[in-house]
Formats: structure tokens, C-alpha cells, sequence
């Protein structure tokens, strides 16, 4: 075994263990040492997607002496590795992105938290991306919950308080019946291993034995984890805690934790019970459906909303419902484009919130729209980024956000007339209002005020945030440049799950 | 737009058909505020009403009253969902096989080796020690890290900076009386009873950490025990005698080193398994205390860590710190 197969598993552990040591630190050092090691878990993911494109296929790392049924596993292929090397990467930036908010925004004693907090939850999500086993998923998902509170709780008002409990119930409600759905499941195939639990699956709907039990099972599982990851009608705490927490919070919160439990609902759609299971039970119908509508309300929602980073949030709402648009098309093409809008969208919402975070420093704090007249002159800088990641978020070409549209439009092409006819509507509506509330703001951050108390402020150009929006900026032309050697990674990737 | 502005464009809408602001605010119900209370202008407004065409006199009811009916309907929806659950969830239960039946499908070859080979392959005569610390060590590791960043949680949303707390009775001397600022007061039973009972509890707890390899317990359950001998010694000894030994610092230590020897062993283990290397570790003999390799350290670390976080919870609740 190479040694390079061994990062995921290092990865995973050690940030467990760099969180425990920012939790004794003082903050300046926590915050160093969580730079460091996210940094270094970026590029340790990005050798071992090196390694899977060159070997072209995936490998399982046995975590223990003992191999899978008894022992647990990670399986470690081209997609996994995209996903967590994307993810640590948006991490790093928007850590730095926001660093001098976290420092105002939380307790002094407490800031070194903020930083234990963000190394479990990379530590959570990398094992979410590379977790083989159904329990593994759950323990992990269980310390994602619980960190990604914090990182709201950690700036220190009664919004965020609120916005917190909101969080955690409804979040600890979608634990709940995951957890409830692996139970079940455990109790009819006896099984906690993805590949394992496939082929009784496989078994048991052939045979027509145990059909309610697993109607429920999916249902469980779909409706826990939209709840989690805020799909329409269960997102209304998703606008207070992303609005109301501290721009690296949103940022991470937004780009990168929803995308953990949507990855873990397609392991389970096409790992666990594969596509035919999925398409007879016609739980994809209801994905679809949720979707289109969370897609145009999101987009409305966001529309009616005079606070930039609320506003934001909602379209987090309709962004994550391009992903279950993608989802419920259950084709192969589908599920390429919601990888893609996952990376897409990881990469273009905390580049927004970030810059958000920087028109608040030039706007006395403030974000609503009126505040933030003219806030693209006051900090150009941050004005270029939401420039980019509006125009990625309607989708214009050259930018992530177009990737995304084309492969969805592809995907929608090929399936049923009823279904094109209605995803194509639902694209482009949505793309209409994205442009409806996106647009006015960049004329609005680039208009001068006639007169405004914060016309004079100049943004101190810190070097931090100006590497990460620099960063995020070249990573969206990027992967609008090279979307074709990235969707090929993300159509093999998903071949290696195999679809 | 917020929400009630949305409300009175509809409004305004349906009185003028166009959404447009200026018409609405000449038009009469708008332009002046009547007040309804007063006897003399209630036939006034009762006037109005009927001549309100019956759409608009639904936008102003539900303006109105909107909220309550809502508040109602989703109190009796939320009810309603709940016992549909509870349905499914019992005719699911009616389906699944019957509890501890001998032919269950959860009764396979993985159940079978952890019975037959733990004492083989882990050294412990207590396959459940065998099968949560090693075999399947690594989602224990991840468990362990849960009560560790919950205990982070607390912190942040309870911890009270005693500088902080100072300062802010000398603003506001109504903070003084909450529950944190007195010691408990050392009842004589209390106290005569803690004497006894805390040097069991560790002792016992002890002594579940030390046999988790051959006997039921282990990490989780003999540091709770040892958590609840801390609480008992808190309650009955009050806060300053108790941290004279367990103050902040000593809990960030002793949860540091455990969680951290916790991870490199474990780390180890999992290094050397995933490479098929020989791990030099000696499994001791089975039954005894020395036995399990390294599951004796694991539940160490983690009956440490355990009896940390309960205390923690205990204490951040009671006085906001350690």
C-alpha cells in the first residue's frame, strides 16, 4: 500500500485531534494551528485525487486489522477525493476569508473554539465523504450537527442564540430519523455496510418480502436528511442561522455542511439501495418536486428580503434545490449535475458571504440594502467577488453557475417529456428571478450614495481577505474554464460508485 | 417588502386593482386611522366594512387575525403528524422481525465472529469491549469525539468569564441572587453521606474502567460513575473545595492528554492494520486485567474523558465555569 492511500484515514483523525489541541490554545496559536493542518489536509486530499485519476479507480482502506462486515472501512475513488479536497480548500478560505470577523465577533476567551469547532466539523465531513458503513456516517453526522450549531452559537447576540435553538431542533429532528432509518434497516438485513446492505436490499425487493419496512426506510432517510440540508419545506431555520452568524459561519455553513448530508443521501440513494430500488419506491418523484419548488420559492424568498446575507441564505434555499433537482431525475446525468451544483455552489456561496462580510466593515456594520449603497466602491475588492459569484449564480457562461445549468438542462433533456417540460420551466424561472435579485444589488453596491455617514470609509485592505476572494475568484473561472475535465472526474467518479 | 408590506400591497391591490402606493393611500380606509375602540366611531368602521368589497375585507380579517388562526391550525397539524408517525413507525415495528428471534437476519457471520473469535483476535472475554474498541474502534473514536465537542458546546453557550460576572453585578446589582453565585450550602447529611459515597464511586468506577476488558463496562459507563463521584463531591463539599483538585485547568489537561493518547493509539492501530503490518501489540491474557492489547488504554483515555464531560456539563449549568 502506497502512502498516499493512507491520507484520507490521516485526514480524518488528526483533525479530530487538532480540534482537541485549539480547544487549550489561545486563540491567535488555535488559529494558526487550524490554518496549518487545513492547509495541509487540502493538499493531502488534492495527492490522493492525484493518485485515484492516475490509478483510475478507487480502493478501500481497511480502518483496523480486521476487513469490512467486521471491522469499519472508508472507500477512497476519484469522486470522494474531488469532494474533500474541494471542501478542505473552501474551509481554509473561508476561514480566512472572515478571520477578522471571528476575532470581533466571538468572546475573546472563546475564539479558540471557533476554531476546535471548524476542525471536527472538516473532520466530520471528510468522513461523511469517504464513510463506506451507515454507523460511521451517523456518528459523524452526529458531531457535524453539533460543531456546525456552534460555529452560529460562537458570535455572541440573541439572534444568534435564537437562530441557534431553531437549528438545533429542527437539525436533531433530521438526526433523529436517520437514525430511525438505520435501525430499521439494521433490523432487516442485518447489515451496516453499504455494499453489504445493497445486495439484501437487492434480495428482498426481488422476493417483495419486508416492502413496507423499506418504503419507510427511504422515506426516513429522505425526509431526515432534507431536513438537514434544508430542502423547501423544511428550510425555514436555514435564513436565521446563515443570515444572522458570522460571515465564516455562513459561509461554511452554506457551502460546505448542507453538501455533507446531500452526499450522504446519494451514497445511501445509489450505494445503498441503487437506482431501481429508488425509482420503483418513487421517492425520486418527491426530490424532484420539492426541488422545483424550493428552486422558485428560495428565488422568491430571497427576492422579498431587504437584508443582504438573508438574502443570501434564501438562495442557498434554491441553490440546494438545483441539487435535488438533480437528484430526482434519477439518471446518470442527473446525478453528474448535481455533483457538479454541490461543487459549484461550495465554491461561489461562501465567495458571496465573505464579501458580504466585507461590505458590512465599510457599512458600519450594517447590511441591509440601503446600508450597503455603494459598498462595491468602498471596497473593490469585495465588489469584484460578489460581481463573479452573482453573474455564477445566474449562470452566466465562463462561470461555475453556467457548468451547472448546461448539465442540468442536459440531464433534463433525456428523461421523460412531463418531467423536461417542468425542469426545464423550473430552470429557467429560477434563472429569471436569480437574475431579478442579484442583479439590482451589484447596481446597487456600485452606485454612489448621494449622501451616506459611511461614504468615507475605506476598507483597510487586510491580506487575508483579499487572498481568499483572489482565490475564490480564480477557482470560479477555473472551474468554468476546465468544467470539461471536471465533469469528465465527476461522470468517473460516479462510474466508480457504481451507477 | 417585508412581510406586512407584501400584505398591504395585496391589500391595496385588490381595493384598486394596481399596486401602486400613492392610490391606496388616498383611498378612505387608508388614509385615516380610525379607531375602532372608541363607542363613537365603531359605527363608523361597521360602515366601512360593508361597503368594502368582500376580498378586501378578507385581507383585512386575515391581516388581523391572521397569526392566531395560523398559530391554531399548526398546533393541530403538528399533533396530527406526530400520531401519523407514530402509525407508521408501529406498523413498520409489526413487520420487522421478531425482537432476539435465533433466525434473525441481524444473526449472520458477522454477529458469529465477534462471539466465537473475540477472545482470539482482541484478547477480551468481553466481546462487547472487543467489538466497540477494536474491531469497530474507529466509530468509537468519532463517539468519544461527540461527548468532546458537545462539552465544547456548553462551553461556549454557558461559560461565564468570573471577571466578566464582576463587572456586570457592579452594573446591574439585580444579577446577584441567581443560582451561580452561591455556594451549595453543605448540608450535614449531605456532607456525612458524601464522605462515604464519592471514594466508592471512584473506586467503583475505577475498577469498571480497569475490567471493561473482561467484565461488563468499560470507559463510557466507569467514567460516568467517576463523573457522578465529581458532582457528588461538588454538591456536598462545595465549588472551592472541589477546585482545589479539578479546576479549568486540570479538566483541559486530563481531556487533552486522554483524547489525544486516545486518537495516536487508535491511529496506530488503524496504521498498522491498513497496511498489514505486525503491530507489536501484546494482548495479555485473557480474562485478566492486563488483557485486550490496547482496548486497556482506550477505555482509560476514554473513562477519563467520560468522567470529564459530566462533570463539565454539571458544572457549567450550576456556575457557569469549572
Amino acid at each position: 500500500m502506497e502512502l498516499v492511500q493512507n491520507f484520507p484515514f490521516i485526514t480524518i483523525v488528526f483533525s479530530l485531534t487538532c480540534g482537541v489541541f485549539c480547544a487549550v490554545l489561545k486563540g491567535r496559536t488555535a488559529r494558526n494551528l487550524c490554518l496549518a493542518w487545513l492547509t495541509l489536509t487540502t493538499l493531502m486530499s488534492f495527492s490522493v485525487l492525484l493518485y485515484t485519476l492516475r490509478s483510475d479507480g478507487y480502493y478501500i482502506y481497511r480502518m483496523g486489522k480486521w476487513n469490512a462486515p467486521w471491522g469499519n472501512e472508508i472507500r477512497v475513488g476519484v469522486l470522494e477525493a474531488l469532494m474533500a479536497t474541494v471542501f478542505s480548500g473552501v474551509m481554509v478560505l473561508s476561514l480566512l476569508g472572515g478571520m477578522h470577523h471571528i476575532f470581533v465577533d466571538c468572546e475573546s476567551e472563546k475564539t479558540n473554539l471557533y476554531f476546535t469547532m471548524c476542525s471536527l466539523l472538516m473532520s466530520s465531513l471528510f468522513a461523511l465523504i469517504y464513510t463506506n458503513d451507515l454507523f460511521t456516517a451517523y456518528v459523524f453526522v452526529e458531531i457535524n450537527t453539533i460543531a456546525s450549531c456552534a460555529l452560529v452559537m460562537l458570535k455572541n447576540s440573541s439572534k444568534t442564540l435564537v437562530a441557534t435553538t431553531r437549528y438545533l431542533i429542527m437539525s436533531l429532528l433530521g438526526s433523529g430519523l436517520f437514525l430511525l432509518g438505520i435501525v430499521i434497516l439494521y433490523g432487516i438485513t442485518g447489515e451496516l455496510l453499504m455494499e453489504s446492505i445493497s445486495e439484501r436490499v437487492g434480495e428482498l425487493f426481488a422476493s417483495g418480502e419486508y416492502s413496507l419496512p423499506l418504503t419507510v426506510i427511504i422515506g426516513l432517510f429522505s425526509v431526515g436528511l432534507a431536513v438537514k440540508s434544508a430542502l423547501f419545506p423544511f428550510h425555514s431555520w436555514l435564513p436565521d442561522a446563515h443570515g444572522s452568524a458570522t460571515p465564516s459561519s455562513s459561509a461554511i455553513l452554506s457551502g460546505l455542511v448542507l453538501k455533507g448530508y446531500i452526499i450522504v443521501l446519494i451514497k445511501i440513494f445509489y450505494r445503498v439501495f441503487g437506482l431501481r430500488v429508488i425509482v420503483s419506491e418513487r421517492v425520486s418523484q418527491f426530490l424532484f418536486l420539492f426541488g422545483v419548488l424550493a428552486m422558485i420559492f428560495g428565488s422568491v424568498g430571497a427576492l422579498r428580503e431587504r437584508d443582504l446575507k438573508r438574502m443570501l441564505a434564501y438562495s442557498s434555499v434554491s441553490q440546494v434545490g438545483y441539487i435535488y433537482l438533480g437528484i430526482g431525475l434519477h439518471s446518470r446525468l442527473g446525478i453528474t449535475a448535481a455533483c457538479v451544483q454541490i461543487l459549484a455552489h461550495a465554491i461561489t456561496k461562501p465567495m458571496l458571504f465573505i464579501s458580504a462580510g466585507g461590505f458590512m466593515d465599510v457599512s458600519g456594520g450594517h447590511k441591509s440594502m440601503s446600508a450597503i449603497k455603494g459598498a462595491g466602491l468602498r471596497d473593490p475588492l469585495g465588489g469584484a467577488a460578489f460581481t463573479v459569484g452573482a453573474l455564477s449564480m445566474i449562470g452566466i457562461p465562463f462561470f461555475a453557475g453556467f457548468v451547472t445549468k448546461l448539465e442540468l438542462t442536459q440531464a433534463a433533456l433525456e428523461s421523460g417529456t412531463a418531467t423536461m417540460a417542468i425542469a426545464l420551466a423550473a430552470i429557467a424561472v429560477s434563472t429569471l428571478l436569480n437574475a431579478l435579485y442579484y442583479v439590482p444589488i451589484i447596481f446597487n453596491l456600485f452606485t454612489r450614495p448621494e449622501k451616506s455617514e459611511y461614504s468615507d470609509i475605506r476598507l483597510h485592505c487586510r491580506p487575508d481577505y483579499a487572498i481568499s476572494l483572489v482565490t475564490f475568484i480564480a477557482l470560479n473561472l477555473g472551474f468554468g474554464a476546465f468544467s470539461d475535465s471536471l465533469v469528465g472526474a465527476v461522470r468517473r467518479g460516479l462510474e466508480l460508485f457504481g451507477m | 417588502m417585508r412581510s406586512d408590506g407584501f400584505i398591504s400591497k395585496l391589500k391595496c391591490f385588490v381595493e384598486n386593482g394596481t399596486f401602486r402606493e400613492e392610490n391606496y393611500t388616498l383611498s378612505p380606509s387608508g388614509s385615516q386611522k380610525i379607531d375602532t375602540d372608541n363607542p363613537e366611531n365603531r359605527w363608523l368602521s361597521s360602515v366601512q366594512h360593508s361597503e368594502k368589497p368582500v376580498a378586501a375585507r378578507f385581507v383585512a380579517w386575515f391581516s388581523h387575525k391572521g397569526v392566531e388562526v395560523f398559530n391554531s391550525l399548526y398546533r393541530v397539524a403538528s399533533v396530527l403528524i406526530c400520531f401519523t408517525l407514530i402509525g407508521v413507525l408501529l406498523a413498520v415495528v409489526s413487520f420487522l422481525p421478531a425482537f432476539g428471534g435465533s433466525d434473525n437476519p441481524a444473526v449472520n457471520e458477522v454477529e458469529a465472529r465477534y462471539v466465537s473469535k473475540s477472545i482470539e483476535e482482541t484478547g477480551t472475554t468481553n466481546a462487547v469491549a472487543g467489538m466497540i474498541s477494536a474491531y469497530r474502534g474507529f466509530d468509537t473514536l468519532g463517539e468519544a469525539h461527540v461527548l468532546f465537542v458537545a462539552a465544547c458546546s456548553v462551553i461556549v453557550l454557558l461559560r461565564v468569564d468570573p471577571s466578566e460576572r464582576r463587572r456586570g453585578r457592579l452594573i446591574n446589582p439585580d444579577l446577584v441572587g441567581e443560582d451561580m453565585d452561591f455556594e451549595p450550602n453543605g448540608d450535614l447529611i449531605l456532607r456525612n453521606a458524601a464522605k462515604l459515597l464519592v471514594p466508592l464511586a471512584f473506586i467503583f468506577g475505577l475498577y469498571v474502567i480497569l475490567n471493561g476488558t473482561s467484565s461488563p463496562g468499560g470507559g463510557f459507563s466507569g467514567g460516568a460513575l467517576m463523573g457522578a463521584g465529581l458532582i457528588l463531591s461538588s454538591v456536598a463539599f462545595g465549588f472551592k473545595r472541589t477546585e482545589r483538585f479539578f479546576g479549568d485547568e486540570m479538566y483541559h489537561l486530563i481531556k487533552t492528554v486522554c483524547l489525544t493518547v486516545y486518537a495516536l493509539l487508535m491511529a496506530y492501530f488503524i496504521y498498522m492494520g491498513a497496511n498489514g503490518l505486525y503491530d507489536h501489540v501484546w494482548l495479555g491474557n485473557p480474562g485478566g486485567i492486563v488483557s485486550g492489547g490496547l482496548i486497556l488504554p482506550i477505555n482509560i483515555a476514554v473513562g477519563f474523558e467520560v468522567a470529564c464531560t459530566m462533570y463539565c456539563f454539571y458544572a457549567l449549568f450550576r456556575k457557569g465555569g469549572l
